[in-house]
């Protein structure tokens, strides 16, 4: 006799079950913490609602994706996020990822440069080169993409407070190749919000920092067409900490924030909003961050339709980028980490991502060699070509858990979305530490949760063996960053020192004005006047922000 | 004489912003008993220094992940020399395999990697100090 409904199935079936033999634990949750039930059925959906949640693709609200054939058409950019050393060992790599077939650039600057000092500064001492490529000037820029048609390219840059000058960088090495700007492609992440919550790369204070993110939204759709002015990212809020409902809710409320910010400024939401773009982590519980994936776009298009009146679909769309989840990978046993990000990235396919980096095997040791760079890519060609994932739209879509758990993700997030609102929006809550202590406390939940071995990861805390330090890691030479710091200081007495001080003047003008930053910010990267300077002049005008406390 | 309660300062040196083991690590010694100053992000060396002394505390946690600890560290070790302070210095992060040894004799008594847990650092730290 079939059961009538879930619950005659539970008393009737299963707690009969449940009584004879126990269950491995007591209560089943996904990787974030959300209740996991034994199985899941039409009755945990509610009702007919197929056209209002879901949709077609490429038709609102998006759920199924935003391309109507999605990687049946193309597949997504395979683009491993890189730099390091030097300009020329960085040029040197991307030259071989494209030789590879990987099909976009992702530019990993150093510390330094991402918080706008020179690699002569002293508080670049040690970490020049390290985290990512340092560029100081246009003759850095020219080196990093010698070679590198881009017109040919699209290149994503992971830059926040210094962002604007790194855009500009870029175009005046277009504008040097020859290539007009309205043919680039690309991405620059300028998103500063989440720097304040999590990553920690601000320099100014909240208010003059969303003014510069408010220029770049202004001065792209003239000038630079193709070019997506923000990359707003729950990833690195994810990897402080956050669950996958913290990761939607806080990046929306600051996406939230950054459209507030450009429409008060007096710009019309469809002028921008299409050039909007998003980052997430991709975790390794798989169905989860499909839902998170689905649940994201969904969110976004009611939030661009309802709360903005945005008329233009292309507003409504949410495209992102994925990255696998740096927190997951282990020093133990690093082989098992190509299993992890796999199955992290399948979840990034399976939840439509509009391009993917993989991470790589030695990455909680040191940054990837070429070999683990070239197996992370490998493994994007596998699921791309073999795995049979992209031959269908959304191929998950319909099932009971997987539309539950969508469901239930965007409710989750919509709710922490007016508490912040209640707060007064993303900026204000971040200001009182809202955002940060709330990452906090998940992390350090999860962090007890492995100690108690409720959380397993294997090992670690769980299946340990004795492993061999991995053989070949990658190496910074420190003869490179001696390299990198005479060639700014040759660029600083070789130009023309008066062009150079003309136009950083000029930038001091548009900043304590309200005349847009990014022409002037132009001027100055053509004159020679190195990131250290334009930033310097920056914060002379702004001020500079120091760590919110509450810790 | 060993202290009555453990004073501890963790510490961020450098431009690196992955605070998340630092701030975990504060809190795990802080519900291990010892008394513990965060120091936040962006630290010098003489920041971190002149806040161990101001802060008279037994045992300096250094979390890193940038990879400048080599040029950070031995600048901390000399700001610490020049206060006269001779405290337990431990660290944590991304140190890679190959520079331990010369951590180690720059006098960083013990290196926490990723998987170490925070009742081992905590253990350690006590041994250390008692």
């Amino acid at each position: 006799m079939t059961a009538a409904s879930k619950g005659e199935w539970r008393a009737k079936t299963l707690e009969p079950l449940k009584k004879r033999f126990g269950e491995r634990r007591e209560r089943f949750e996904t990787g974030s913490g959300l209740d996991v039930d034994t199985v899941y059925t039409p009755e945990d959906l509610d009702g007919d609602s197929y056209d209002e949640k879901l949709g077609y693709p490429g038709e609102y609200p998006y759920t199924r994706g935003v391309q109507p054939n999605m990687y049946r058409g193309r597949v997504w950019t395979m683009r491993q996020y890189s730099g390091f050393a030097s300009p020329e060992e960085s040029n040197r790599r991307y030259r071989y990822l494209l030789e590879q077939g990987q099909t976009g650039l992702s530019v990993a600057f150093d510390l330094p440069t991402q918080t706008g000092y020179d690699s002569d500064h002293p508080l670049a001492l040690g970490e020049v080169g390290r985290a990512g490529v340092p560029i100081c000037s246009l003759v850095d820029m020219e080196t990093l993409f010698d070679g590198i048609p881009l017109d040919k390219v699209s290149t994503s840059m992971t830059i926040n407070a210094t962002a604007s000058i790194l855009l500009a960088l870029y175009v005046a090495v277009a504008k040097k190749q020859g290539v007009p700007p309205a043919k680039l492609d690309g991405t620059i992440q300028n998103d500063i919000l989440k720097e304040y919550i999590a990553r920690g790369t601000y320099v100014y204070p909240p208010l003059p920092a969303m003014r510069l993110v408010t220029d770049v939204f202004q001065y792209c759709p003239q000038h630079v067409p193709r070019w997506n002015t923000i990359s707003i990212s729950g990833y690195h809020m994810r990897e402080a900490g956050a669950t996958a409902v913290q990761e939607l809710a806080f990046t929306f409320a600051n996406a939230i924030a950054y459209v507030q910010a450009a429409v008060d400024s007096g710009l019309d939401v469809d002028s921008f909003a299409s050039r909007l773009s998003f980052f997430f982590v991709a975790q390794s519980d798989l169905l989860e961050e499909v839902a998170k994936f689905r649940a994201a776009r969904r969110m976004w298009a009611k939030i661009m339709r309802e709360r903005f009146s945005a008329s233009n679909p292309k507003s409504w769309m949410l495209r992102f980028h994925t990255q696998t989840a740096g927190v997951t990978l282990t020093a133990q046993q690093p082989d098992n980490n190509v299993i992890r990000t796999t199955i992290q990235a399948l979840s990034a396919v399976l939840g439509g991502t509009q391009s993917l980096h993989v991470n790589s095997r030695d990455e909680a040791l040191a940054l990837p060699t070429e070999d683990s760079v070239q197996l992370s890519l490998r493994t994007q060609q596998i699921i791309a070509h073999e795995s049979g994932v992209t031959g269908t739209v959304d191929p998950l879509a319909g099932s009971y858990y997987v539309e539950s758990l969508t469901d239930r993700l965007e409710a989750a997030a919509l709710e922490y979305i007016r508490e912040i609102d209640r707060m007064g929006g993303a900026v204000a809550a971040l200001e009182e530490g809202y955002q940060t202590r709330e990452l906090h406390e998940s992390a350090f939940k999860m962090q007890r949760e492995v100690e108690a071995e409720e959380r397993v990861v294997v090992g670690v805390n769980r299946f340990r063996s004795p492993t061999p330090p991995i053989e070949k890691l990658q190496n910074i030479d420190p003869e490179e960053t001696r390299r990198q710091i005479d060639r700014v200081q040759r660029v600083r007495s070789e130009r023309d020192g008066e062009a150079a001080a003309t136009a950083l003047k000029r930038l001091e003008g548009a900043a304590r004005g309200d005349e847009n930053t990014v022409p002037a910010i132009l001027e100055c990267v053509e004159a020679y006047a190195t990131v250290g300077e334009i930033a310097d002049v920056l914060r002379s005008v702004f001020g500079e922000q120091r760590e919110t406390a509450g810790f | 004489m060993p202290p009555d309660v453990i004073r501890v300062l963790v510490g961020k040196p450098g431009l690196d912003g992955h605070d998340r083991g630092a701030k975990v690590i504060a809190r795990a010694l802080r519900d291990a008993g010892m008394e513990v100053i965060y120091t936040g992000i962006r630290q010098t060396p003489e920041m971190i220094a002149e806040a161990a002394f101001q802060e008279d505390v037994d045992v300096i946690g250094l979390s890193i992940l940038s990879g400048a600890h080599m040029e950070l560290f031995p600048k901390i070790f000399d700001a610490l020399e020049e206060r006269g302070m001779g405290v337990v210095v431990v660290a944590g992060g991304i140190i890679p395999e190959a520079d331990r040894p010369t951590l180690e004799a720059m006098g960083v008594r013990a290196i926490f990697g990723p998987g170490a847990t925070t009742s081992e650092v905590a253990e350690f730290i006590r041994g250390a100090v008692m």
